[in-house]
């Protein structure tokens, strides 16, 4: 490895035309900054999206309620209807598979004016009406306290958990909201917990306050019903069958007709879940076969370049050959050079593309709303692109050196 | 030392095929002063490289040192020509971007001698050739007399038990090349055989004996020593 004379070597051939030599480079680095940059960025797209999907339940679908589209039971079509909260009971006594079923109630959030105070602060915050089950599906992380339980829900309280955006505008840094009240649209509603969304769907985001759903329900005259609510299957079962059985029970207790499926609108969440996973895995490999493909473009011109380099010191290499280097120094030394142009003209590259993707990093870190998130390169990636290179590297010197030992010595020692 | 039987070697380019040599038959004995002598196409070129291993032949026997040369791998050729021959070019051959001592310590180095070592010998080399000044000079700085003796200095440094010269002196001017020759003679008297293909008289008579080529054939063999009367000239047997 470090011997001074394969090195002389090699420089004193890379030397010779240096504007070819760094021009092949170019090529390679190029390359490797393509694939380590797609790489760290497709990364980041993965990121942002699973940060927005979270630990949201993949498994899941969600039901609103919709206009009936078919006369039924001497009941007109174009007839408005909302579930209720006797609706959940029958569901959870009578499907099996059912894991977990939540009703999303938003609350009003007074127009984008402020619906939220406490002595000298005010802010506009999103209102929740939420269930332990709800937790289960949608969840949030909490960070002190505890969260909405099922006496909560019987008794109508008057508690609220609240997002740390909540917490960042309505408490200064050394208080504890625990055990505070809020007045939120003109009622005081005790802290039980502060929380940390881990999902950004269902509008979940960091300035929710959550309430137990029936005191939403209570408090805003809306009685047991509601339009939206969630549902999960069990491990292993199916989440259209679930959906069948769903409907079935809704389209009953609310007089709908059995074949009016637009009448319950339905969301399989699972499916889309599939769909999104298999959407980035086809960018991966995409980002893979672009960023592999320019890699390769720049290794067959280092394979180019050491074709004319083996053309050009024939008589060299037939000088070498009649003093006693045997072929395997020959194409050793060949190897030699094509490996370490490779090799250093890649490490650049991989440096480069390391730099560029925590640039993207930093300029992205402060948008609240994110395209790119995190984008980071994977060491082992950026292992395997070294270790490409070095085994191309090998390639694109074996063919020319292939060719250096197939001619006599003699005719090569009379090349001019 | 080298045995020659019925050699031929023919070239084809295109479709022409050239027949080179048409059966030599040839001995050399171990200490041996020879110079192959021919007009330009009479052969001599081929017959050297065919004699260092850098060509094959087609047909015929080569022995050298004993050994039985045929369809050998490239491999076990650069060996031999690294432990037991040594060349000198009339166009020098040194490579360029190496100093004088690197270029003759080069051979060394396939035989993996250590970088000190061999760098020390070949400076031993050159002093004895009178260039030790010259070690660290780059090939381009040197006259062609010192390049020819810096190139004589890498052929002798692996102490070889031949050398063959490809027209030695055919680049250089005529007080050079008798320095030359003297440096090929002494290194003749030290023990070691030495082959001259050459096209110059004077050159060839300053060797034991001439091997005359013409039409890839050997036309006769002159035994120096005995230069000025005519029945030492044998004509070798048909």
């Amino acid at each position: 490895m470090f011997d001074l004379d394969k090195w002389q070597e090699i420089t004193a051939a890379l030397k010779k035309n240096k504007l070819r030599t760094i021009l092949t480079g170019l090529g390679v680095m190029f390359g490797i900054l393509i694939l380590v940059t797609l790489l760290g960025i497709g990364r980041g797209f993965q990121n942002n999206i699973q940060s927005s999907l979270g630990n949201f339940a993949t498994n899941s679908t969600v039901f609103w309620v919709e206009k009936t589209t078919k006369a039924y039971k001497g009941l007109p079509r174009n007839r408005s209807y909302l579930f209720t909260n006797d609706d959940l009971e029958v569901l959870k006594r009578s499907i099996p598979e059912l894991q977990d079923i939540a009703p999303d109630i938003n609350g009003w959030s007074g127009n984008a004016t402020n619906n939220t105070f406490r002595e000298d602060k005010k802010g506009n915050f999103r209102i929740k009406g939420t269930s332990p089950e709800m937790n289960n599906v949608n969840p949030v992380e909490v960070t002190a306290g505890r969260f909405i339980n099922q006496n909560d829900l019987k008794e109508f309280r008057k508690v609220i958990t609240i997002g740390p955006r909540v917490q960042e505008l309505m408490f200064e840094k050394d208080e504890d909201p625990i055990g505070q009240y809020l007045k939120v649209n003109g009622i005081y509603f005790r802290i039980i917990g502060t929380i940390k969304p881990l999902s950004r769907n269902m509008g979940m985001r960091d300035d929710v306050l959550q309430m137990p759903f029936t005191t939403l329900q209570q408090l805003y005259n809306q009685g047991d019903k509601f339009r939206v609510f969630l549902a999960t299957a069990k491990v292993g079962e199916s989440v259209a069958d679930l959906e069948d059985k769903i409907f079935e029970i809704l389209a009953r207790r609310h007089s709908i007709h059995p074949d009016d499926r637009q009448a319950i609108g339905n969301f399989n969440i699972a499916k889309m879940f599939n769909k999104i996973f298999g959407l980035f895995n086809s960018i991966g490999f995409l980002f893979w076969v672009i960023g592999f493909g320019v890699l390769l473009t720049g290794i067959i011109g280092v394979s180019n370049i050491m074709h004319v380099v083996v053309k050009e010191r024939t008589k060299e290499l037939g000088i070498k050959r009649a003093i006693g280097a045997r072929p395997r120094e020959v194409v050793g030394q060949i190897i030699n050079e094509a490996v370490f142009l490779t090799t250093f003209a890649g490490f650049w590259g991989l440096v480069l593309g390391v730099l560029i993707v925590e640039g993207i990093g930093k300029i992205t870190e402060g948008d609240p709303n994110p395209q790119i998130l995190n984008p980071y390169v994977d060491i082992n990636v950026a292992f395997i692109a070294l270790g490409v290179l070095v085994l191309f590297g090998v390639l694109a010197g074996l063919l020319p050196a292939q060719r250096a030992i197939r001619i006599k010595p003699v005719d090569a020692l009379r090349y001019e | 030392m080298i045995r020659l039987q019925n050699i031929h070697k023919s070239y084809i380019t295109g479709t022409n095929k050239l027949h080179v040599l048409k059966g030599i038959d040839l001995h050399i004995k171990e200490g041996e002063l020879v110079s192959i002598m021919g007009s330009s196409g009479s052969g001599k070129s081929t017959l050297l490289n065919i004699l260092g291993l850098l060509d094959n032949h087609d047909e015929g026997a080569y022995t050298l040192n004993q050994e039985e040369i045929k369809a050998m791998s490239e491999t076990k050729a650069a060996k031999l020509r690294n432990n037991l021959l040594g060349f000198v070019f009339q166009s020098f051959n040194l490579i360029s971007f190496k100093n004088a001592m690197e270029n003759v310590a080069l051979p060394l180095y396939y035989q993996k001698v250590a970088r000190k070592k061999r760098n020390k010998t070949a400076l031993e080399y050159l002093d004895k050739m009178g260039l030790k000044d010259w070690a660290e000079h780059m090939p381009n700085e040197l006259s062609g007399g010192q390049k020819q003796r810096v190139a004589i200095a890498r052929s002798i440094i692996t102490q070889p038990k031949i050398i063959l010269a490809d027209e030695p002196t055919g680049a250089l001017d005529s007080a050079t090349s008798v320095e030359v020759m003297n440096l090929l003679k002494e290194i003749n008297q030290s023990g070691i055989t030495v082959i001259i293909v050459t096209h110059e008289n004077d050159i060839a008579h300053m060797t034991d004996r001439i091997i005359n080529l013409k039409d890839g054939r050997i036309e006769s063999i002159i035994e120096n020593n005995k230069i000025n009367s005519k029945e030492t000239i044998k004509i070798p047997q048909e």
